[in-house]
């Protein structure tokens, strides 16, 4: 009796914290869409700079995650299959634009591809311009996105059997069509998962692209950027174009989950 | 046709494993051992899967690896049909996808047929747009087995062919494996922890123990004259320990073992010093104790039942000498003798049924 009583209890606890996270993690994004009425929402996707963002938005973040799963894909892939001295260092690293502020992404993409940076005079000798151009925002994207990809694609990688990618090498498979034919669709869902998590990361950075890229209209202005530059004369305005970005998230979520259940299938 | 070659040296943690085999074409080698003894590394040294220290491949006249002239050719291009233990059946494919995975030799368009017309030759062509994951473990070796075959190996590699399956299917399952095994044209390395499975499906056994190969030949050889305790032991005989008592007047031709814990054992073979004696469990025979003397058998140890087992038709008969030592009798031997756990009984068998091995 006391140890069922004993489970009830921690049970009940189980499910208040899951109350607590609940409201406390969906009520602001249900507030946006409450104060936002639908005529609102339309209002704010007719007006140009709003749509001038959102189009900035989806295809400086498709470019990035096109970038990101190029380069990303196979470095996961090398990191899960392959053991060398140093490689825990290399993952470390890696990670690292995980934990630094976005503002200090942005200073450090500043001081490394910016005029005066590192690799400045060698990209000015080439005729490439970055900052406060749009090709500084995919800079800026892919700097803060691609550890997210990077981590799951690489959990995705060791997660399949290493005997699958064998029995593709003792079938007349080399390595590269190993990779492409067995190891990628099986890693798929979880690659497929930290494309979402990386492309929402990207939808939504602000701090890095405000440092490095600026926030000029048409240009480099993302829709995190055109919220923050309304917030302060046209709430109304800003919330508005919130609810747009939260949409457009979630619907790209959802279609990654759902093309990662179809793959699964 | 072409046989492997095979002598290799390499590390592996604490085991030194060090290897010479000749797997002539048509023919199936069994490597038979311990969990442990370092057979699966063979095999992944032979499939090019694993780099060895030193040694040589070669599958005919091509060399595979040699360690002297830093050869080592790339597993895609050595062609070993390779059965993994639990099959590695690509799960995002197909049965059929699987196996056609290995044709690249046909033409996309015919993939598909050529691909069913070898699972139906594995009776499972109508399992084809299965995925692995809904396949039952003796579906699975069949597909694994047809995609192994498919791209016409060189050199077929098999792990713990029938480790996977449950016993009901493993009978068949190894019935149709040495069938398979004897219409194959190519060499055949198998490797197994089960003598039984080994002296079934291989044409010659080689045992491997602490990463040598300690005896090879055919199972029946094996059986009946184990190199070693550990030989016997695995063939499945029972192993007693003891030490050759120097003989007396007038024996000639027989040894007399005495065992470590009571009790002498006679043997056709000759020993000296400590030794291990074996004798197989269909050898022995349990007659009520106290009975009479007579017969050509001239082991009679008084010994204690500790368990009975069933094993098919018959029981397997646990006896305590005090040293453990196994005998199979029928069931209404069983049934006639009254045996149970703590019935004494005499353990018989014949001076030339029993193995002496030095220790």
């Amino acid at each position: 009796m006391a140890e069922r009583l004993r489970g009830a209890w921690f049970g009940a606890l189980l499910v208040a914290a899951l109350a607590v996270a609940l409201t406390f993690l969906v009520l602001p994004v249900l507030a946006i869409f409450l104060d936002t009425g639908p005529g609102q929402l339309l209002d704010s996707l007719g007006d140009p700079s709003s749509r001038d963002a959102l189009k900035l938005s989806l295809l400086t973040t498709t470019i990035a995650m096109a970038v990101v799963v190029a380069v990303g894909t196979p470095t996961a892939y090398l990191l899960a299959t392959r053991r060398f001295r140093g490689r825990e260092l290399v993952v470390t690293l890696l990670e690292l634009p995980l934990v630094l502020p976005p503002a200090v992404a942005g200073i450090g993409l500043l001081a490394a591809l910016g005029p005066q940076g590192i690799l400045g005079g060698l990209l000015d000798d080439l005729g490439i311009r970055l900052v406060l151009e749009t090709a500084g925002v995919v800079v800026a994207l892919v700097f803060v996105a691609a550890p997210f990809l990077l981590r799951a694609a690489q959990s995705a990688f060791e997660a399949v059997d290493p005997r699958w990618l064998e029995a593709s090498r003792t079938l007349g498979a080399g390595e590269a069509r190993t990779f492409a034919r067995v190891a990628v669709p099986a890693a798929l869902p979880g690659l497929l998962a930290g494309l979402a998590l990386a492309w929402g990361r990207a939808l939504g950075e602000f701090g890095a692209t405000l440092m490095f890229a600026g926030s000029f209209r048409g240009i480099t202005q993302t829709v995190p950027l055109a919220i923050y530059d309304r917030f302060a004369t046209d709430f109304d305005g800003a919330l508005a174009l919130s609810a747009v970005l939260v949409a457009v998230s979630a619907a790209l979520l959802l279609s990654v989950k759902l093309l990662a259940s179809d793959a699964l299938r | 046709m072409s046989g492997l070659s095979i002598a290799v040296r390499t590390r592996l943690g604490a085991l030194d494993l060090d290897v010479a085999l000749e797997v002539p074409a048509g023919r199936c080698v069994a490597l038979a051992g311990p969990s442990g003894a370092g057979k699966t590394t063979v095999l992944r040294a032979v499939a090019g899967l694993l780099r060895p220290d030193a040694g040589r491949i070669s599958c005919g006249e091509e060399s595979w690896f040699d360690g002297e002239r830093g050869l080592s050719v790339a597993p895609e291009r050595r062609c070993c049909g390779y059965l993994f233990q639990d099959y590695a059946l690509f799960g995002h494919l197909s049965a059929w996808r699987n196996v056609a995975y290995g044709l690249r030799e046909v033409p996309r368009g015919e993939r598909r047929a050529r691909a069913v017309e070898l699972l139906e030759r594995f009776g499972v062509g109508a399992l084809a747009d299965r995925r692995p994951a809904t396949l039952s473990g003796g579906e699975r070796q069949r597909v694994a087995l047809a995609r192994a075959l498919a791209p016409r190996p060189r050199a077929l590699l098999l792990d713990e062919p029938l480790a996977a399956l449950d016993a009901r299917s493993r009978g068949r399952a190894a019935r149709e494996l040495s069938r398979l095994l004897v219409e194959v044209e190519v060499p055949a390395l198998l490797v197994t922890h089960d003598f039984g499975e080994a002296a079934l499906l291989g044409d010659e056994v080689a045992v491997l123990d602490g990463g040598r190969v300690v005896q090879r030949g055919d199972a029946a050889a094996l059986s009946a004259r184990p190199a070693s305790g550990f030989v016997a032991d695995f063939t499945g005989a029972a192993v007693l320990t003891g030490e050759v008592r120097p003989p007396v007047d007038g024996e000639t031709g027989v040894t007399v073992i005495a065992l470590d814990g009571g009790g002498e054992v006679r043997s056709t073979d000759a020993g000296e010093g400590p030794v291990a004696v074996s004798v197989h469990p269909w050898e022995v025979a349990v007659e009520p104790a106290g009975s009479a003397t007579g017969g050509s058998a001239s082991n009679r140890l008084a010994a204690e039942v500790v368990s009975l087992a069933p094993v098919g038709n018959r029981v397997r008969v646990g006896l305590a000498l005090p040293q453990p030592l196994t005998a199979e009798v029928t069931e209404e031997s069983v049934r006639r003798l009254a045996l149970a756990p703590g019935v004494p009984v005499v353990a018989v068998w014949k001076a030339a049924a029993t193995r002496v091995t030095p220790r």
